[in-house]
């Protein structure tokens, strides 16, 4: 029964989609007020609709209805209830409904907080986002059905891929579909601009809460699948290039040069074509996302069951969305006059050399992505881009970013004064290298001239992005001084957040050190200053597995700093093996063990590792989510809703302390 | 006049240059697109199989519902077969049963099951609900002779000849249109062969 109630409410969500897409859309081309005032009650009945669907599926899987395919495919009533949660969506159909329940979420955001917009703006981009939802439902229920029924229903499920079951899955693909799909709102505001034909600077005001919101939240989803990938998969990086990753990295990359862009458009009325372009571009991207991974163009360790009717669907949908977008964009566009002039040095050309970096940066992974696909389809056989390539072709695009980004937010808009800003910044480079060295004769050694040059740059980094708010304070106004708008302290700490999280991807990727090892009980082993002791094996059972689980000691000398277990664990519906890393983490290196496979006797093959402060590369990535979050709960966008409505508000927004 | 008509041709002239640039963009994804649409035709996953051309590895295993004899690669001897791995913890195995019935009621070929990393209770409890559409099955408790056969993913069809050569691998279930057009001419063809 609750499937059917879901099936109905995708159905009814479908339809109100439909209805939020015409009326208002056409209204806002007519001018029939009666007609866009559709947009809103559509938009929160179909997300209300959504959350239902939703809700039907986390209850069938709750109460392990293994009458529906999906959940019969992968759930089983041994996994705790917590995974059985997760597993919603765990695999293709449930995270497809996850992303049309996110979208549905955003777009009755949109529906409410919008005081201050015009009315046919407002119209226009419900309508945007009720055309984007009814495309990826029509794709749930013609490809991808949740709900669909298994008769005779099987007695048990195949049970969730035992990798997946782990907190991760409960927080990763949520944060980073809230990022993914967020990016539809400045995509709908910017083609809502195109179709209105008037690219104000009121219009980029508006986006900028909402991209900043969607870019803190993908920020979020990329850092928690890094860290995720590090201690599930046992094989000690943060990274790999999978096809995937870059998939969420492309649209990061773009909206990253969206947030900077946006406050050139909004501040200084400039590059506001470009603007609207880079808002079609991340969307587009994140769709294109879409696409790779669930079309099964590209191997990947993420990709979902593969069925080329959905890989078709996608591309149609791709094709439409997209094609039609760039369409008006260039029917649109020329008309758009930039009047705005500036000085070589000013903060306009920096912003302009970071969009250029970020773009190229986000073009060169495009491009290692799809080269695979582009050989294959030639004909030329089949490859694997890896890890070399994106080393060497991203790392130099990169490295100019992390120079400038320091030194932007010290130059003024329009004209800016070299000799000034070189007096302020000069003594920042002898302390950054300096303390490099300093650094590395102390706790490292000074051999590795690329790491030496990228902890300059991170430590060069921090010391530009917190100068502004020394200066302030060494200017004795007191506290008062420190009154600064949201936006500012976001941006601070989310370039502060680049700088902690490049210190750690420098020393981490230098210094690590693993080994693989043969153990058997009571023997040790030393790894980078470190005594291993493998004290022996247990066996245990889980709710749906059996494990082996190692117990280690790890001394420092002669002190015993840290025990871990880490398990092999066998899960008997899947028949799979699967590898529960032990870490014992701090601040400044992390103990990483990870059992291989049983040897003859009771000796066992062990992966050990010592990753020095690998840690500050998700603290970073924190920091910069935070930044993000800070800058768009700025009051100043509020402020600016409320002048353009009602007097009451104009009351409220001098009352408070600016 | 002339002034006017003047401006408006430099107008003109440089329209088209003004057009290609915001042009720009939608070229690119058209070619990206036609790209995406190519790659949706190929298979990533289509790695032929090393064993294709190679005689079937040699086995020995016990029949499913008789521990007391066994099975071996001889069994291929002399008619075409098909060597069907399944199990029945395999969902889509269940995808691709009426299929295979549908094979043993024409007895075209010979259909020889292996039975892979399963419980014997729970797959001839399967069979004997839903039909058991196979002459012999060969029970791979451990799965050791589907490692020889380079098995990754249940279910997995091979195709083989009277010599006892692997001619095809077919991966994932066999839907109808994967026998008309894949399987049967192929069998057809080789029922012909000596």
């Amino acid at each position: 029964m609750t499937g059917e109630i879901g099936q109905l409410s995708l159905i009814l969500a479908l339809l109100m989609a439909a209805v939020q897409a015409f009326f208002p859309l056409v209204g806002a081309a007519w001018g029939l007020p009666l007609w866009m005032a559709v947009g809103r009650p559509a938009a929160r009945a179909q997300g209300l609709f959504l959350a239902v669907a939703f809700w039907c599926l986390v209850q069938s899987f709750i109460a392990n209805d293994f009458s529906l395919a999906y959940v019969a495919q992968h759930s089983n009533s041994a996994l705790p209830l917590f995974y059985r949660i997760s597993a919603v969506w765990g695999a293709h159909e449930g995270s497809v409904l996850l992303w049309a329940l996110i979208l549905g979420l955003w777009t009755a955001a949109v529906s409410v907080f919008n005081r201050g917009l015009g009315e046919a703006f407002v119209a226009r981009v419900l309508g945007i986002l009720g055309l984007i939802s009814a495309g990826i439902l029509a794709f749930i229920l013609f490809t991808s059905n949740p709900f669909e029924r298994l008769i005779p229903a099987p007695p048990d499920g195949q049970d969730l891929n035992p990798l997946l079951q782990d907190f991760g899955l409960a927080v990763h693909p949520p944060m980073l579909y809230l990022g993914y799909v967020g990016l539809a709102v400045p995509f709908s505001f910017a083609l809502a601009a195109l179709l209105s034909g008037s690219l104000d600077p009121a219009w980029a005001r508006w986006s900028r809460p909402w991209t900043l919101t969607a870019w803190a939240f993908l920020t979020l989803g990329i850092t928690l699948g890094s860290w995720w990938a590090y201690y599930e998969l046992g094989w000690g990086g943060w990274w790999f290039w999978d096809p995937v990753e870059n998939a969420s990295f492309m649209p990061w990359l773009l909206a990253t040069a969206l947030i900077h862009s946006l406050a050139v458009t909004e501040k200084r009325g400039a590059f506001k074509a470009w603007t609207v372009l880079l808002s079609i571009l991340a969307f587009s991207l994140s769709l294109l996302g879409m696409f790779l991974v669930r079309s099964g163009v590209l191997v990947s360790v993420h990709a979902f069951a593969n069925d080329p009717k959905r890989g078709l669907f996608i591309l149609v949908f791709l094709g439409l969305v997209i094609g039609a977008s760039l369409v008006l964009y260039a029917l649109r566009a020329p008309k758009v006059q930039d009047h705005a002039r500036f000085h070589w040095f000013s903060k306009e050309s920096l912003l302009l050399a970071n969009n250029i970096l970020l773009v190229t940066a986000a073009a060169s992974v495009l491009l290692g992505t799809l080269y695979p696909l582009v050989l294959d389809a030639l004909g030329l056989g089949k490859i694997s881009v890896g890890p070399p390539y994106f080393a060497s072709v991203f790392t130099p695009v990169v490295t100019p970013i992390f120079l400038l980004a320091g030194i932007g937010p010290l130059v003024s808009w329009r004209q800016g004064e070299v000799t000034q800003t070189w007096r302020r910044v000069r003594w920042m480079i002898p302390l950054s290298v300096g303390t490099a060295v300093t650094m590395g004769a102390v706790f490292f050694d000074l051999k590795h001239f690329q790491t030496l040059a990228a902890v300059s740059c991170a430590l060069w980094l921090a010391a530009t992005s917190l100068l502004p708010l020394a200066q302030r304070l060494r200017r004795r106004e007191g506290l008062s001084s420190l009154r600064q708008p949201a936006g500012f302290y976001g941006m601070t700490l989310a370039h502060f957040g680049l700088s902690v999280f490049l210190f750690g991807v420098a020393i981490s990727n230098q210094y690590s050190v693993e080994k693989t090892v043969r153990l058997s009980p009571g023997q040790s082993v030393e790894l980078s200053g470190y005594t291993f002791l493998f004290k022996g094996i247990q066996e245990s059972e889980g709710p749906n597995y059996r494990s082996d689980t190692g117990w280690f000691e790890v001394y420092a000398g002669d002190q015993k700093i840290a025990e871990l277990w880490p398990e092999k664990r066998f899960y008997r519906v899947q028949r799979s093996v699967m590898t529960e890393a032990a870490i014992d983490w701090g601040v400044r290196r992390d103990l990483y063990v990870a059992l291989g496979e049983a040897l003859e006797g009771d000796s066992w093959s062990v992966r050990l590792y010592v990753k020095p402060w690998v840690r500050w590369i998700w603290l970073g990535g924190g920091l910069i989510a935070l930044g993000g979050f800070l800058a768009a709960a700025d009051k100043r966008y509020r402020i600016a809703r409320v002048y353009g409505s009602a007097p009451q508000g104009a009351l409220r927004s001098t009352s408070v302390p600016s | 006049m002339g002034v006017r008509l003047k401006a408006r041709l430099g107008r003109h002239r440089c329209r088209p240059k003004i057009m290609l640039k915001y042009l720009l963009p939608l070229g690119l994804f058209a070619a990206l697109l036609i790209l995406l649409g190519i790659g949706l035709t190929l298979n990533p996953r289509e790695v032929p199989s090393p064993l294709i051309g190679q005689p079937a590895p040699n086995f020995t295993l016990q029949r499913l519902d008789d521990p007391s004899q066994t099975v071996s690669e001889e069994i291929f001897r002399g008619k075409v077969s098909l060597l069907n791995v399944w199990a029945s913890w395999c969902l889509a195995c269940r995808q691709e049963h009426p299929q295979l019935m549908e094979l043993r009621k024409r007895g075209e070929v010979l259909l020889v099951g292996l039975n892979y990393k399963d419980d014997r209770g729970s797959a001839l409890e399967l069979l004997e609900r839903a039909g058991n559409p196979y002459q012999v099955i060969a029970f791979d408790g451990d799965g050791k002779a589907g490692i020889d056969y380079g098995v990754y993913g249940v279910p997995e069809t091979f195709v083989i000849d009277k010599q006892g050569v692997i001619r095809y691998k077919h991966i994932g279930p066999i839907t109808p249109e994967d026998w008309e057009q894949k399987l049967a001419p192929l069998v057809r063809y080789l029922e012909k062969q000596p």
